[in-house]
């Protein structure tokens, strides 16, 4: 997908991840690669797949002691891995934002909802509070929370879980990015506001043209939601596929994922199970 | 059929809030009964009422013709009825070996063959004596709840109460577990009442369901009737759209 002159939006080549523990190196990303551009991408896998690591690592949210290298890991052809810290600080926030699994943990418990968008926007923009706060109030709106007023000036704590997540869409998305990484961001949620809280997402990512990586464990979610899914397995990417092509899945471990599924209507007794062949994790 | 789990008019406040407002329902012996609903319906609350978890104020419960109130149980009931957890991690004591877990009920309703019964139970949920001695943290999410399973049905019960069982864990998991418990189900001729907010578990798994919303029973419906749409509450179908995935508009 091009982008005018600047390329990809996000280039990730052999990125890997390297936790070291008591018993060894362990490798939590074992050498992605991507190219990204303004469209929806899914990455989807089970726990310790390595998709939120993958996530984390491109926002630069990685545990210090862990160790990351990649041939390529570049935003708009800016080297992420050897960029000095403060231009990092710059990016994260203004240009690549993430929202994470739950508003309860990733909200300040101590802070009114407006102060902290209004945070937000200060650390990144010149800008009067005033001004601040008109955009702050009219961000809120444009995630339908309906009172923006009155939701400004509430604590995390005092909102609903759907709330709580269209508020931190609101506050990630108020410097207008170019990049959002949503780290399975409604899996907290009830289903019914799951869907409402997604078509929020789905609207605002299309009329402000951003790219997206949407991580889950959702299979079916993340196709009916994004362009392109990758699927990883044990820190490697297993198969890439068009989200129209889910069916035509031909590697073991996403046709598993697929077939595993208790579904309406379906009389599968017993569920099919995944037989774990050791060669996928090569 | 004989019923054996009937709730009349279930009442459970917490202060002035309702979390269980006026709940019935009858289920037949070796049914499986699901209950679906979101977070705050009172699904999670009804199961723990049942099992003396949580007192009830108002209402009558009776288990196998046998009627108990509040939350006094005495060791009978416990012996018809377990419960298994949603979060396997929460549920097993932390420094407690598997064995020291699987052995606690059996001396507390004063079992002879230990030995044998705690083998079986191990054999019975695929781990094996090897899982014997060791702590819950040597274990993966599947095994975990594979032990839960197996202490609840060390007694023999003749009704397990399951409450989300597979929702923390990954979906290949989440059918191992799913085909583990309709095997002991069928093995044993178990009453299941099983709560869970995915509609696909519960239609797979169950025969009958109740939608709960507010504390409230919304509707009880056969499962083939929620496969055919033969339903009248209208949040039973926002229930059933929102299960099917995302639909850009």
């Amino acid at each position: 997908m091009s982008n005018g002159s600047f390329g990809p939006l996000l280039t990730v080549d052999d990125l890997r991840v390297t936790f070291p523990t008591r018993t060894g190196e362990v490798q939590a990303v074992r050498g992605v690669s991507f190219t990204l551009g303004k469209e929806r991408l899914g990455i989807v896998g089970e726990s310790g797949s390595g998709k939120s690591q993958t996530g984390r690592a491109i926002m630069g949210l990685t545990p210090g002691h862990a160790k990351i290298t990649a041939k390529t890991l570049a935003f708009r052809g800016r080297d992420l891995l050897g960029m000095p810290a403060r231009e990092r600080r710059d990016l994260r926030g203004k240009q690549v934002a993430m929202i994470l699994q739950d508003p309860k943990y990733s909200l300040n418990p101590v802070m009114p909802i407006g102060r902290q968008i209004v945070e937000t926007l200060k650390t990144h923009e010149k800008i009067s509070s005033s001004e601040a706060k008109k955009r702050a109030l009219a961000m809120l709106e444009a995630v339908q929370i309906r009172d923006p007023e009155r939701v400004f000036s509430l604590y995390p704590h005092e909102v609903s879980g759907g709330m709580g997540q269209r508020v931190m869409i609101a506050m990630m998305l108020i410097c207008g990015p170019e990049l959002l990484i949503a780290d399975e961001p409604t899996s907290a949620l009830d289903v019914t506001v799951q869907l409402e809280v997604l078509d929020i997402l789905d609207k605002l990512v299309s009329e402000r043209g951003m790219g997206l990586i949407f991580i889950s464990h959702d299979l079916r979610l993340v196709s009916s939601f994004c362009d392109r899914v990758l699927v990883m397995y044990a820190g490697r990417v297993v198969e890439e596929l068009a989200s129209a092509d889910l069916s035509k899945a031909q590697h073991p471990y996403t046709r598993g994922l697929l077939n595993c599924l208790p579904t309406i209507g379906s009389d599968r007794h017993p569920l099919p199970v995944l037989d774990r062949k050791p060669e996928w994790a090569l | 059929m004989s019923s054996a789990l009937s709730i009349r008019d279930m009442v459970v406040t917490y202060e002035d809030f309702a979390a269980l407002d006026h709940v019935s329902f009858d289920i037949a012996s070796g049914e499986s009964f699901g209950i679906v609903g979101e977070s705050g319906s009172g699904k999670s609350t009804l199961l723990r009422a049942i099992a003396g978890l949580a007192a009830f104020e108002k209402g009558t419960l009776s288990v196998n013709g046998k009627a108990y109130s509040g939350s006094r149980r005495d060791k009978q009931f416990y012996r018809t009825v377990q419960m298994v957890f949603q979060d396997p991690y929460g549920s097993l004591h932390p420094r407690q070996t598997v064995d020291r877990l699987l052995l606690e009920p059996l001396v507390i309703h004063g079992f002879t063959d230990i030995e044998t019964r705690i083998n079986r139970a191990l054999d019975e949920v695929g781990l094996g004596s090897g899982f014997r001695f060791r702590y819950s943290h040597q274990l993966s999410g599947g095994q975990r709840q594979r032990i839960a399973i197996a202490r609840a049905l060390i007694l023999e019960p003749k009704i397990l109460l399951l409450d989300e069982p597979t929702s923390a864990l990954d979906a290949s998991i989440q059918a191992e577990i799913l085909n583990l418990l309709e095997q002991a189900r069928r093995d044993r001729n178990l009453t299941f009442v099983m709560v869970s907010h995915d509609l696909g578990v519960i239609s797979h798994m169950c025969e009958r369901l109740a939608v709960m919303k507010s504390g409230k029973v919304v509707e009880t419906v056969a499962v083939e009737a929620l496969e055919k749409r033969e339903f009248s509450a209208d949040y039973t179908r926002r229930l059933l759209v929102a299960s099917e995935g995302f639909r850009r508009a």
